[in-house]
């Protein structure tokens, strides 16, 4: 079929296109910006007058809890949330039961997806065998299952020696490492930043030290192995300014940092929310600060969802032995549109960081491009909405956004010849 | 800069300042949480009840009427003999029939959530629960998530706060020092895992003292602890210098474990309480622990018996001030209700 979008603002970080553009569609695929081809007439017109079009975007470290606690969420409830976001792929983490550890288990999420999610996956597997930090995961083999990226998450791989193999076996076969910086022996049990507020509460606090000794350690093994690596789940000022210097040394590394973590600070843990309660936790008001600073000026490259749906029931304890997370894919885009107002951020900016995963993947998407799969999202930035239990779609309501009215959401996803609205 | 106004957001997804969830709407004590959030009427109202309660105890009959009729159940998720035993007391007193409950030992052992637990013991109608739990903000958590009829009083929880433990302090302080506007108080000892030392400095400061300091190693101190109102010491002999009041605080053996310290005897030769370390202080100083105490790792035995020493003058202080929270709170429920039915009621008349 054919379609036209028209009288839409175009935003494509990868062109440098923001402007008003028609979009002509043929097949899934996107076949012209601007005029229509010679010959080429739309059998549907959608106007789309006040609103915007970006390259759908693509998100970096959702969890999907499936397999696993699927009644925390599921393949079926975190696509659709996914989608209403405005993403076209979510690379999942392995940690889910079973840990994405073999190239069976990742064909099987793959299979199952196709069946049941409108959403594409591209997953992160394990990078040590059951994430335990131990023996290295078969990477070559997940590699060819379909995973673009291994990381072993947040969990530690003591023995700097192994750490130093895995990164050199993964840099053999060309597959990129995702890191989660944090020093398990300086976090302990903590819960919360280390400082003032977390003290005053009773909190056990995690130091910025234990990110920026972790991070400084795999840099320099990043630059030994010369492995491809992104440095995920940012939070602090320290390690803003050790990826602008490793990146100004020449290092192949890019990073991105949660939605939250551009928002909030540890004084929203006043009187014990627990929808506050994040990993990495949410840090000083410079820390956000810098971390802004950090995506305005490139140095952090992606901003991601951090999506961790809960039951209610995991959010109903006292602050430290509540689960820590936030559901966070549907309510992105205002998020990120309330940067943009401020000044913050360029609205290409923040397409060019929702979208970033695509390209330092290898993924389709991410961009709108002549003769390409269209995954395209269009936005209404003027659109009030309340988050609310009807509204969102994904399993979980763990937001501290919950009765909020928010402005922007995406009014539809087109992938392919899909249209998700 | 918040980008975002998150006061719009649910009552589910918005959590309450300890003000907002410890008085009612006319600035009344409906739990007791915290001393943050309260204002200095409030503490005086609690010390000037206790100081009336005190003389209870030395009457032939130890018992005035005032919660006749109410139960008070102790709900203990970690094990406190000596805490559990006062509040026990303290509702006895108050003529409140009492349940107590080791939690620790039977339900949650058995895997029962903390919400499923407090929905039972809800339905078993009590009027106080007294909590003690090791999670910091437990007891903020349950005044939230229970039935507006039921007081909650904090007895310690997690790192967080022990505003009775506090209060009996400030007792136990007033009535050997008068007002609290001219004195300089130390706290000495674990300050990093105390949520009797939170609530004193915030109680001192709210009362109105000159000068809270807290002593102690670095290792043993949290971060910013001076952004809620005190002096920072690393040396005992400093950080007592002029001081007219002493609170020692209890060492647990697991400090040396953990790598906070080196051995009880390092502990004791620079933070030791001890006739010497004493002659620092102002003359008139006195000495203070909230007990059990350590002799010989953070208090010399001649100095917990000596005549300075307030130490069982405090376990007596704190029944009357339990006495004076409990009621405070209860009644400050009962009335709260009345209210409600009362509005209610002109609302089906209306």
């Amino acid at each position: 079929m054919k379609h036209s979008l028209i009288n839409a603002r175009v935003i494509d970080p990868s062109s440098g296109r923001d402007g008003q553009h028609d979009l002509h569609l043929e097949g899934g695929r996107l076949v012209a910006i601007g005029a229509a081809p010679l010959g080429f007439v739309a059998e549907q017109q959608q106007d789309l007058t006040g609103k915007w079009i970006t390259p759908a975007f693509v998100d970096l470290g959702a969890h999907l809890r499936d397999p696993g606690p699927r009644y925390k969420g599921s393949l079926v409830s975190e696509s659709a949330a996914a989608l209403a976001g405005g993403y076209a792929t979510i690379l999942p983490r392995p940690d889910t039961s079973p840990v994405l550890d073999s190239a069976s288990h990742v064909r099987t999420l793959l299979d199952r997806a196709r069946d049941v999610a409108g959403v594409r996956l591209a997953p992160l597997g394990a990078l040590t065998q059951g994430l335990e930090g131990d023996l290295l995961a078969n990477m070559a083999a997940l590699k060819s299952a379909g995973c673009v990226a291994l990381t072993n998450l947040r969990k530690p791989v003591r023995d700097l020696g192994v750490l130093r193999r895995c990164l050199e076996y993964a840099h053999t076969f060309d597959i990129t490492v995702v890191f989660q910086a944090q020093e398990a022996t300086l976090a302990g049990h903590g819960c919360a930043h280390e400082g003032a507020i977390a003290s005053r509460l009773g909190l056990a606090g995690i130091p910025e030290s234990a990110e920026t000794i972790a991070l400084t350690q795999w840099l320099l093994l990043i630059e030994q192995t010369g492995v491809r690596a992104h440095v995920s789940l940012l939070s602090s000022a320290r390690a803003v300014a050790l990826i602008r210097d490793a990146k100004a040394r020449g290092l192949d590394i890019t990073a991105d940092v949660s939605m939250a973590q551009l928002h909030w600070t540890d004084e929203q843990l006043e009187g014990f929310n627990a929808n506050f309660h994040l990993e990495p936790p949410l840090r000083s008001a410079k820390d956000r600060d810098a971390l802004r600073a950090g995506v305005a000026d490139g140095t952090i490259d992606a901003i991601v969802s951090d999506h961790l749906p809960h039951e209610a029931a995991a959010k109903c304890a006292p602050f430290a032995v509540s689960e820590p997370g936030m559901t966070s894919l549907e309510t992105m885009l205002p998020l990120g549109l309330a940067l943009v107002n401020a000044g913050m951020l360029s609205m290409p900016r923040l397409i060019e960081s929702l979208t970033f995963s695509a390209r330092r993947f290898g993924l389709e998407g991410g961009r709108l491009q002549e003769g390409e799969c269209c995954d395209l999202a269009i936005i209404d930035p003027q659109c009030c909405w309340t988050v609310g239990s009807d509204t969102l779609l994904s399993a979980g309501h763990n937001t501290p956004l919950l009765g909020m009215t928010l402005t922007g959401r995406v009014h539809q996803v087109l992938l392919g010849n899909a249209v998700y609205a | 800069m918040n980008l975002l106004d998150l006061s719009q957001a649910s009552p589910q997804a918005r959590a309450a300042s300890p003000a907002q969830v410890q008085l009612d709407h006319q600035g009344r004590l409906r739990h007791f949480l915290d001393i943050e959030g309260l204002p200095r009427s409030i503490l005086t109202e609690i010390l000037d009840t206790a100081d009336h309660f005190r003389g209870i105890g030395d009457a032939e009959v130890k018992k005035v009427p005032l919660l006749r009729g109410r139960t008070v159940a102790n709900l203990f998720f970690e094990n406190s003999t000596r805490t559990r035993a006062t509040f026990e007391l303290a509702a006895k007193r108050l003529s409140a029939d009492v349940l107590n409950l080791d939690i620790n030992t039977s339900s949650a052992a058995k895997g029962e959530s903390l919400m499923d637990t407090l929905v039972n013991l809800e339905a078993m109608q009590a009027d106080a629960f007294v909590v003690r739990h090791g999670d910091s903000g437990a007891a903020h958590f349950i005044a939230s998530q229970i039935t507006p009829n039921v007081a909650i009083i904090n007895a310690g929880d997690g790192r967080h706060a022990h505003p009775t433990q506090a209060m009996l302090d400030m007792l136990t302080i007033r009535r050997h020092k008068g007002e609290f506007a001219n004195l300089r108080v130390a706290i000495v000892g674990d300050i990093l895992h105390s949520r009797v030392a939170r609530s004193q400095i915030l109680a001192l400061n709210t009362l109105g003292a000159a000068e809270v300091r807290v002593v102690a190693p670095q290792t043993l101190l949290p971060v910013g602890i001076e952004t809620l109102g005190c002096r920072v010491f690393t040396e005992l002999e400093a950080g007592l210098k002029d001081v007219d009041v002493v609170i020692m605080l209890r060492l647990q053996k697991e400090r040396m474990d953990g790598a906070l310290l080196p051995s009880e005897s390092e502990y004791y030769r620079r933070y030791g309480l001890t006739r010497e370390s004493l002659a620092h202080a102002h003359p008139e100083a006195v000495v203070m622990h909230p007990g059990p105490i350590n002799r010989g790792v953070e208090i010399e035995s001649a100095v917990a018996d000596g005549p300075r020493s307030l130490i069982l003058d405090q376990v007596t202080n704190g029944i009357a001030v339990r006495m004076a929270v409990l009621s405070m709170a209860v009644s400050g429920q009962m009335k709260a209700r009345a209210e409600r039915r009362d509005e209610r009621t002109r609302g089906a008349g209306a």
